[in-house]
């Protein structure tokens, strides 16, 4: 038993050593959550629908934002593609509004798509 | 020394070997990149500020691998620092505009993708391995990835790398006897083949082959490190 011990003390040591030389991720810049699996669920397109995808993204950004966090990059963009597929036009562009706006690296791509709704249908 | 101790013995060494093996091959997945340096010189004259990563070649016979590595690609490039161009988003204006397989969207010119994504840089994934492998001593499933990273202003290649993750490097190898690996491998083959278990080491394969480490991809302006490498 002592043995035993004395070896998981050794292992976990070790373990942890490894763990503290190689962490070096601090704090993260967004707040991810499962943003990344409903990315993977849109595309797949099986097994979730759209109405459950946007109440889960709309979940997570509540939380964001009562914990002050950012969403990341393509979150709104994301939120916008949900919109669209709903037919609920008007709110896909104020997502493709704010994530121009978040990030304005987003502008020519936003702004392409904007044009693109808001351009009369023939 | 009698028999029970010895017994006992054996037992203590058997989980001190399974420990010292998971160390080291946490060690190695985790850090080890023994390469030469990486010549940053390209990367660092262009320095993107936005990437825009296309749906990945799929080389494998798992129709899953294109999307899985996709939807796991604009983590490690945002916690990077850099803005990504959204992935759903971008997916759809091609589908739109009539190209629906990467090949296709990989051929589409530099001025092109710039000009609609507004980009500096494109980031080109080739999946290469990515599932369950039906080995009778050790069935694991491995997700690997190249990725090549192009600027779209100069047409400047700044970076090309590979990563890979498997559900093999937690597992201890040898050791246990031919019948306890063959158990092993079989249920092992059960659990992943299940449970879509490729996805989860799609994260981390994508993880790996676009955060900064050691020969990785620089930091960008987005995070406290930019510059600092």
């Amino acid at each position: 038993m002592k043995w035993a011990h004395l070896f998981r003390l050794v292992a976990a040591i070790a373990m942890g050593s490894v763990l503290i030389g190689c962490a070096k991720a601090p704090k993260q810049l967004y707040y991810w959550e499962g943003f990344q699996g409903q990315l993977y669920q849109h595309f797949k397109g099986d097994s979730s629908s759209p109405e459950d995808q946007l109440r889960i993204l709309d979940a997570q950004a509540q939380k964001a934002r009562a914990s002050g966090s950012v969403l990341p990059p393509g979150f709104r963009a994301h939120l916008a593609m949900i919109y669209l597929r709903l037919g609920r036009d008007r709110e896909a562009q104020q997502e493709l509004e704010a994530e121009k706006a978040n990030f304005p690296e987003s502008e020519q791509y936003m702004d392409f798509l904007l044009k693109r709704m808001t351009a009369p249908k023939s | 020394m009698t028999i029970s101790a010895f017994s006992l013995g054996t037992a203590v060494t058997r989980w001190g070997q399974l420990a010292a093996t998971l160390v080291v091959v946490a060690a190695l997945g985790a850090c080890a990149t023994p390469r030469s340096p990486y010549d940053y010189t390209a990367f660092k004259q262009n320095r993107p500020v936005s990437m825009l990563v296309l749906p990945p070649l799929n080389e494998t016979p798992e129709v899953a691998a294109t999307y899985g590595v996709l939807s796991h690609v604009t983590l490690p490039l945002a916690e990077a620092g850099y803005y990504v161009v959204p992935v759903s988003l971008m997916d759809e204006t091609f589908r739109q505009n009539g190209l629906n397989n990467p090949a296709e969207i990989h051929d589409v010119s530099p001025q092109k993708l710039r000009e609609i994504f507004g980009a500096d840089a494109v980031v080109y994934i080739k999946v290469t391995q990515y599932g369950t492998s039906y080995a009778v001593i050790a069935s694991e499933t491995r997700v690997t990835a190249q990725a090549r990273i192009v600027d779209l202003r100069t047409g400047e290649l700044l970076w090309r790398g590979s990563a890979s993750a498997s559900s093999g490097e937690g597992r201890s190898s040898g050791q246990g006897g031919l019948a306890e690996l063959l158990i092993l491998a079989v249920v092992a083959q059960i659990v992943e083949t299940v449970s879509d278990t490729s996805i989860k080491y799609a994260g981390t394969a994508s993880q790996r082959l676009l955060s900064p480490r050691m020969n990785g991809v620089l930091y960008g302006p987005r995070s406290p490190n930019y510059q600092k490498d």
